[in-house]
Formats: structure tokens, sequence, C-alpha cells
């Protein structure tokens, strides 16, 4: 009974952790076809832009005045503004580049960059060249740390046991994420012509989607996602420039693992790794915990390779059949 | 090529209906020596293609002789190696794809595009949501649906239709956008009669009760025959003959090339 109180208390934090490191990295994969290896930066944006307006760095923005808990939720909500607006400078700039074409079709005469939707190598490349330069100018700028911030509400007494109530409350954050981007994507008008970006851009141009303010549009939202996950990471974690690779390999596992279906799909395979690690490492240890996760995220990629969103998808055309 | 009726000046180039009548009506599509080359093939070669609203043309010419191109090249979908496409006397040439939808001109492709993931209701929201919100959007919808006559199957997904369902709901999108000309690439390839029929009587009702002009491109001369006012003919990438079914059915020169007199572009 003991050991169940403990397991279930540990597994949301790490379903947490796994739902809200993916959903970023998910929606600008299976909306733009662009395998973003720079999201783990983009957490570490999100993550330094709230320890540096929690603690004052940021000048004109008296953030740190706020009294109690809205300074640590201002401080949050910036961070995941300021990723969004940093991705949106990302997309114009590298992923479609617009910027650089607007110039050159001024300068030379034609177009030099061909956009990264849809070309998925190209796209791994380019985002790792802007992860390095990300890391490395960070440092230069910000040094090797920088000041943390607390972590607020206190533990939580189980039995023999505690938990951070923080770290609990962030599976409440990851679910609610999960159901807010359901209903974006289902019942708003942005996420229609999202749906039908991914199904078929040139019927959704025909019907007078823009497809390119689409495109933005899923990109800074995907990038906010990431500011957000860095931002209520922060008060967990020690804020130097490496923070985001620790998130990239469970996004990326988490991402290939649940397909192409970005709410079902991370839903599912955040609650499954959650359910891994959590077994494993409290059994075995974390070193454990790590491998069992990989290793079930390469059995299921090679008997589900469409993913675990797949197999819901099936579920619903056989259930349309029987019907 | 000398006798191509592209060789008059687009601004006094008249249809054989208004010869005829002798009303004026306005030319809403022009195209101005439009020329499309894909490396060393020209795919298009300096056409001037007009359309007058209202008014429902089809476009016929043998395999590869550049129709579907030049639609690509009116929608956007291409860029013109040289020319000019005009839309309601504005040029059109340089916008995206999404903008020239937006001036009035909208397109049902050769392969069925709807979402097919997509629910009925939601294929024909999104060409709507753009133009209305709230009570006006559902009746819009609720419109669309029954002139694609679809009603009864809102909340089905779009891949369990027919393909000829498929045709009728991706026309009732286009023409819910309420377009000034839309343009349909073969609508009726692999249809049944009864199905074709339905997409005939679609169009004709759209063009009479809506005044929604048509470029059709179309190889079944009786659906041609039963829809047209006007046929243009395309063959390697020129325009070869404008005119009524009877003139183009009686020209000598187009059952030649349709016989393969000549080699196709």
């Amino acid at each position: 009974m003991a050991i169940g109180l403990d397991l279930l208390v540990q597994f949301f934090p790490n379903f947490a952790s796994i739902v809200l490191a993916a959903t970023g990295l998910a929606i600008i994969f299976g909306i733009m076809g662009v395998i973003n290896l720079a999201h783990g930066e983009f957490i570490m944006v999100g993550a330094f832009s709230t320890s540096l307006a929690y603690n004052g760095g940021i000048p004109f923005l008296p953030i740190d005045a706020l009294p109690g808990l809205s300074r640590l939720i201002g401080a949050m909500l910036f961070a995941a503004l300021v990723t969004a607006l940093f991705g949106l400078l990302v997309e114009r700039t590298i992923i479609s580049g617009a910027v650089p074409n607007w110039i050159s079709e001024r300068t030379l005469g034609r177009p030099v960059v061909t956009p990264l939707y849809d070309r998925l190598l190209d796209s791994m490349v380019a985002t790792w060249g802007l992860s390095l330069i990300m890391v490395q100018t960070f440092r230069n700028v910000f040094g090797n740390s920088l000041s943390g911030v607390p972590i607020p509400f206190g533990e939580l007494s189980y039995g023999n046991s505690s938990i951070g109530l923080y770290q609990v409350l962030l599976a409440g954050v990851a679910a609610f994420v999960l159901i807010a981007l359901y209903l974006v994507f289902v019942r708003t008008d942005y996420g229609m012509r999202a749906r039908a970006t991914i199904q078929n851009e040139s019927m959704a141009q025909s019907l007078g989607v823009n497809t390119e303010r689409t495109y933005m549009a899923t990109f800074a939202l995907g990038s906010g996602l990431a500011g957000l996950t860095g931002a209520l990471y922060t008060p967990l974690l020690s804020i130097e420039p490496g923070l985001g690779s620790v998130f990239l390999v469970d996004a990326f596992v988490a991402v290939v693992v649940g397909g192409s279906s970005v709410v079902v799909g991370t839903l599912l395979s955040g609650g499954l790794l959650g359910i891994v690690d959590t077994l494993f490492s409290n059994v075995y240890g974390t070193f454990a915990g790590r491998i069992a996760l990989l290793i079930v995220a390469i059995v299921l990629i090679r008997f589900i390779p469409q993913g675990l969103s797949s197999l819901v998808e099936r579920l619903r055309e056989r259930r349309l059949e029987v019907d | 090529m000398s006798d191509t009726a592209d060789g008059m000046d687009p601004a006094v180039k008249q249809t054989s209906a208004e010869l005829a009548t002798g009303v004026d009506t306005d030319t809403i599509l022009q195209t101005e020596g439009l020329t499309k080359r894909f490396g060393g093939l020209t795919a298009i070669d300096d056409v001037d293609f007009g359309v007058e609203a209202g008014e429902l043309r089809c476009l016929i010419g043998p395999n590869g002789a550049g129709k579907s191109t030049l639609l690509n090249l009116v929608t956007g979908a291409l860029s013109p190696s040289e020319g000019e496409v005009y839309f309601e006397g504005h040029e059109i040439t340089g916008l995206d794809p999404h903008e020239r939808i937006r001036h009035g001109l909208s397109i049902k492709f050769q392969v069925p595009s709807v979402y097919e993931d997509l629910t009925v209701r939601e294929n024909v929201r999104l060409p709507i949501q753009r133009l209305a919100a709230g009570s006006e959007r559902d009746e819009r919808m609720a419109d669309a649906l029954s002139a694609s006559g679809l009603s009864a199957k809102a909340d089905v997904t779009a891949s369990a239709l027919s393909h000829g369902e498929q045709q009728q709901l991706e026309i009732g999108m286009a023409a819910s956008l309420d377009p000034d000309l839309l343009l349909l690439d073969e609508p009726v390839a692999g249809l049944s009669v009864d199905e074709r029929t339905e997409i005939a009587d679609r169009i004709t009702q759209l063009n009479a009760e809506r005044d929604i002009a048509f470029v059709v491109i179309e190889h079944d001369t009786d659906f041609v025959a039963e829809i047209a006012d006007h046929i243009t003919v395309l063959h390697q990438g020129e325009t070869f003959r404008e005119g009524s079914i009877e003139e183009i059915e009686a020209d000598p020169e187009v059952q030649r090339i349709y016989l393969g007199g000549e080699t196709d572009a």
C-alpha cells in the first residue's frame, strides 16, 4: 500500500516533466514537419527569462516588485511570452527564411533560402547549429549560472515520505496544457487552419488560408510552450546554459513514441513513459529508470512505428467500420 | 497557329455569345502573354486567356496541352516565366495563392482534396470561418452543406464519402468562398453517369443562381456540351481555338490534334 502510494506520487512529477517537455516539440514537428533540436535551448530561454525577471534583472520591468506568488507567476508568463517572440524571430529568419529572402529579393532579385517545412533532416541540422550558438552565447552573456528562484508551496507529507507540493502541481499544469491544446486544435479557427495545413497545404491555400501565418503562429505557440516549461522548472533547476539538454531527450523520446497526434500522442507517451520511469527509478534507481525508458521506447518504435496515437486512430476507424 | 483566337487585342476580345447578342459583359479574368517554361519545355506559350463575368467556359485539349498549368498559373500555385494575370481589373501576378482566393477566385483541384480526417461539417467550416462568425457562420455552413447535397452526412468523416460525394463536397467548399470565378480541374473524372449528371446540375445551378463564372477543364465531350457556353482549346501550350461547342466539334483541325496528327506538348 505504502509502495503503491509512493509510486503514484512519484508518477506525477515524471508525467509532468515528459508532457511539458514534449508538447512544444510535438506541435512544431506535427504541424510544420520541423524537428527543432534547439527545443531544449528554447526551454533554457524560458528558465533564464524567469530567473532574470524574478530577480529584477530586466530593466524597466518591475516584476520583482510584485507581492508574493504573483511575482513568480508574472515572471513565468513573461518568460513564456519572451520565448514565443524569440521563436517567431527564429521562424522568420531560419525556419521559413522569410527575412533573408526579403533582403535577397531586393538585392539579388531572387530568394536564396528554401523554407525548412517538412525537411526533417535539414531542419535537424539547422536547429542543432542554432542550439550550439545559443548555448555558447548564453554562456558568454550570462556566465555559467544565474540566481535561482525559491520553490513555492512547501512539502506534501504522506506516510513516512514527503514530496514538494509544487512538483505534484506541475502534473496538474501538464494536464491543463493538454486540455487547453485539445480545445485550441478542435474548437478554434486557428486549430482548424492548423489541422488543414498539416493535411494538405495547397488545398488550405486554395480555401483562403494564409498558411505562412499559420506556420508562424504554430512555431510561436510551440516556442511559448517550451518557454513555459523552462519557466515552470526554474524553481527546481540550477539555471545554467546546458539545462535544455536534459529536457530534449525526454521530449524527443515522447514525441517519437506518441506519434503524429499532438494531444493524444503526448498524453499516451507521457503516461506510459512516466509509469516506466517511476517504476524502475523507484525500484532500481534513477539510472535504471532512464535505461528502461529508452528500452521501452525502442520496443514501441519497432512494433508501432507510427506511434501510440496511431493505435487510437486504428481503433476509431474500426469502430466507424462497425457502425 | 496564325488563326488562333488569342491573336486579338484582349480589350476587344468578345465571346461568341456576346457577338450574337451584342451585350457588353465584363472581363473578370485576363492573362496577357502568359508563359511558363520548365527547363527547356515551354508548357504555356504567350497565352492571352479571358473569361467574362458569369460565363461558363470549358478548357479542353489533348494531354500535355498545358490546361492544368494554365489554371495553376492563374491560382498562383505556379509562377509564370513571363506575362501577367489580371482579375477584376487588378494585376494579381505577384500575389500568393491565398491572396488571390480573397480577391474572388476559387479552385477545385483535379485530385479530390477534401480533408479526409475532418468531418464534412469541419471541411465546410474551413473556407467559411474567415468570412463569417457566430450565427451567420452557422447559416452559411448549413447552406454550403445543403448546396453540396451532404446535409445528412455532416458529421461523417470525409474519408467515408464516395468519390462522387467528395467531388461534390469540394465544389461546395470552393463555392462557399463566394467566388466570382471558380476553376474546376476535371471535376467528373472517374465518376459514374449519375454522379456526372449531379455535378453538371450543381455547376449550372451555381452559375445561374449565384452568377459564378466557371472555367472547367474536362475531357468528357458530352459533359462539356452539357454545361459550356464557350470553349477554349489549348494545344502545345497555346490557345488553338475558341468558339461554341458546335464550332469546336465541327473544326477538322481540332479533331486532328485530338487524333494525334501532331506531336503533343
